[in-house]
């Protein structure tokens, strides 16, 4: 069973009224299953089909395209070391030579305990606290070869601190409380000129 | 007295004794709460643009020139006028998806100071008529997807966002969206795809400007989330209070990134087209110099896609034109600085693999091209190299690019600049992109590349033996 559980239904009929096109929504939905499930199944790409009007095939074909989407078992933690430019200046590469052997698997690789997914990824938006890496998107920064094995360590021994298990990004989100929108409808339903537009007209600038 | 320092709660920032503008509540640890945000003038720019017309607040914004923050450089009140009258809805769709190497000012912006943001959102949401505003934030930025998750919730209870903002009768929600992992979706048609629920690959142009046809084919502006966080102090200051920063071409600040050897690399906002490459590096207010008993060898002036300069173009100041006429770009504010213990060619081949990997297939001279520049590279690398194979890196790059690429003056060699932009034979700028690093060593280091080939072009052929073949 990998359809969305009844609360993260509630949740993804929550986003998806954030959307004027049910489509929009296919993104976050695939985020939202990937926290479910840890990956991407089958199911649940046939359930967002359900949810957004769409066809299975056309939410695997958007999925695919993007890196952070996995289609298959992955480590409860994904390792991201980056190796881009600035972090190679400062030591990425060997970042990633000393995680390859701490964890006895080459980056792209799950180790057999299911714990820990390594991967060499491009530029993470920390580029003067280099080397850098990610583990499920929360930072580490400037990280020396020590630190990274006690890193490894407390995780092995359940000491994650802030970090969730793959697949969460923000640990809250965002809510309209009922009555306080400005009501989000299908570009067909908001063709007249917003009402505001009319101060435009009128000499002080009042409507 | 200086006060200059990194700031622990947002690693990487240094706060200087530079005029702040977007940075101005940085020092504060707390920067991202509504209560913070409100104590320190918080929607007051808001406030102000309500007092006026529409129309008044879209001529502050073409008057202050607020050039856009993402990458072009294009001024924002000039690409808000290209909306087709009329043709309603309109929308906004705010570029969070900050992923070219060595840029990260705008995850700095979402994370300390959410708010400021949303603020920019609404006085553009407001001035323009727009029907609703999407903050697209980068995948892997859980962080500034939960500070602005929680600002939003939080300006939603107040009555700042949604319907009858502050009591008026200008209304309008802002939908927090999220990518999932691709560079190419920082391209604003690829942007909206993105966000329609496709893969997030660029549209056709014309229309060059998303302003014509964009989100659900409707008029969209597509802004930099520095930019728009600009625009709640221009509100509240005003154009010429704004203009008093930088110089007549680019007032206002802008925040730079500059990583590699330097002393104290950071993210620092500068005065835009007065500060030069030169105080930047080496001044005390800001990266104190190249890293101790190197020298500065060359530096990417404008995130991974810019041409390299050299320490001939020091005295530059940065701004778009005297940069863009030496050979490069601004880009996106991100500088990379290396000093001569770097290997050109590794270096090249670093940022080259990038393009490689983040190439959407669309167009065949990047797909095809990007792939084989990072192959030649790295046989060159690995000790596989022939000699041809530095023409054959130049002819793939003039496939995508073609014609002289920008490059920077070389006295040495007696050449001269080659202006910016490039040309090319693709729909966005990935593909020319992936050309600058290649041609901007070659040019100046050629013997690097030299020095690296060991093969020869052809085998050679074997002298027939008298007894004949088999």
């Amino acid at each position: 069973m990998s359809r969305f559980s009844d609360a993260n239904l509630a949740i993804a009929d929550d986003i998806i009224s954030r959307y004027p096109v049910k489509k929009s929504a296919l993104i976050p939905l695939l985020h939202l299953a990937q926290e479910q499930e840890g990956y991407v199944t089958d199911d649940a790409m046939r359930h967002i089909a359900e949810l957004t009007d769409t066809t299975p095939a056309e939410v695997k074909g958007t999925g695919s395209f993007y890196e952070m989407f996995k289609f298959h078992p992955v480590g409860a933690y994904m390792v991201n070391v980056c190796t881009n430019l600035s972090c190679q200046l400062l030591g990425g590469e060997e970042l990633l030579d000393h995680a390859e052997k701490t964890l006895g698997v080459k980056a792209g690789g799950t180790t057999a305990d299911g714990m820990f997914t390594l991967e060499d990824v491009e530029c993470i938006a920390a580029c003067t606290e280099a080397p850098c890496l990610q583990v499920n998107y929360r930072y580490k920064l400037r990280i020396s070869h020590d630190e990274f094995d006690e890193m490894i360590a407390d995780l092995r021994a359940g000491k994650a601190g802030d970090i969730p298990e793959h697949g969460t990004l923000a640990t809250i989100r965002q809510s309209i409380p009922a009555g306080m929108g400005a009501g989000i409808v299908p570009p067909e339903e908001a063709s007249e000129a917003p009402v505001w537009l009319a101060r435009n007209d009128s000499p002080d600038g009042e409507s | 007295m200086p006060t200059h320092a990194y700031v622990p709660h947002a690693p990487g920032y240094v706060d200087n004794d530079g005029p702040k503008i977007v940075t101005s509540r940085f020092p504060h640890e707390d920067s991202y709460t509504l209560e913070r945000y409100e104590a320190t003038g918080g929607y007051d720019g808001l406030r102000a643009a309500l007092a006026k017309k529409p129309s008044e607040v879209h001529d502050d914004v073409r008057e202050a020139t607020v050039l856009g923050r993402g990458g072009a450089g294009f001024p924002a009140g000039v690409k808000w006028g290209f909306m087709p009258p009329g043709k309603y809805p309109y929308y906004l769709v705010v570029n969070g998806d900050e992923s070219e190497p060595g840029t990260y000012k705008d995850r700095l912006l979402m994370e300390r100071d959410p708010h400021q943001l949303i603020e920019g959102c609404l006085i553009t949401c407001y001035a323009l008529g727009l029907a609703q505003c999407f903050l697209y934030v980068r995948g892997e930025m859980a962080l500034a997807q939960e500070r602005i998750a929680v600002a939003l919730n939080d300006a939603y209870a107040k009555g700042l966002v949604g319907k009858n903002i502050l009591g008026t009768d200008f209304s309008v929600d802002i939908t927090l969206t999220w990518g999932a992992g691709a560079y190419i979706v920082g391209e604003e048609t690829a942007l909206i795809e993105s966000l329609e629920g496709n893969r997030g690959m660029p549209r056709l142009k014309p229309p060059y400007f998303p302003a014509a046809i964009g989100l659900y084919g409707q008029p969209t502006i597509v802004n930099n989330v520095e930019t728009l966080s600009n625009l709640p102090w221009l509100m509240l200051n005003g154009p010429s209070q704004y203009k008093t920063y930088g110089s007549e071409d680019s007032p206002g600040t802008r925040m730079i990134a500059v990583s590699g050897h330097v002393n104290r690399p950071g993210v620092y906002e500068i005065e835009q087209g007065v500060t030069t490459f030169r105080d930047l590096f080496y001044s005390d207010n800001f990266c104190q110099g190249i890293r101790e008993g190197h020298e500065l060898k060359m530096f990417v002036p404008g995130g991974g896609s810019a041409p390299w300069f050299f320490p001939e173009q020091l005295d530059l100041p940065l701004e778009a034109r005297p940069v863009g006429a030496a050979g490069s770009m601004l880009g996106s504010g991100a500088i990379m600085v290396m000093d001569e213990t770097t290997d050109a060619v590794k270096a090249a081949l670093r940022l080259v693999r990038f393009y490689a990997r983040e190439s959407c297939g669309k167009c065949t001279p990047c797909r095809e091209g990007t792939t084989w520049e990072e192959r030649v590279l790295q046989r060159i690398l690995d000790g596989e190299g022939r000699p041809s194979d530095i023409d054959m890196l130049l002819d793939i790059a003039d496939n995508i690019s073609p014609g002289p690429y920008p490059n920077a003056a070389d006295p040495s060699q007696g050449l001269e600049a080659v202006p910016f932009p490039p040309k090319q034979t693709t729909i966005c700028p990935l593909g020319p992109s992936s050309v600058a690093p290649i041609t901007s060593t070659i040019r100046r280091f050629r013997h690097e590349y030299e020095a690296k080939i060991t093969k020869r072009d052809s085998i050679p052929v074997m002298a027939e033996t008298s007894e004949g073949g088999s």
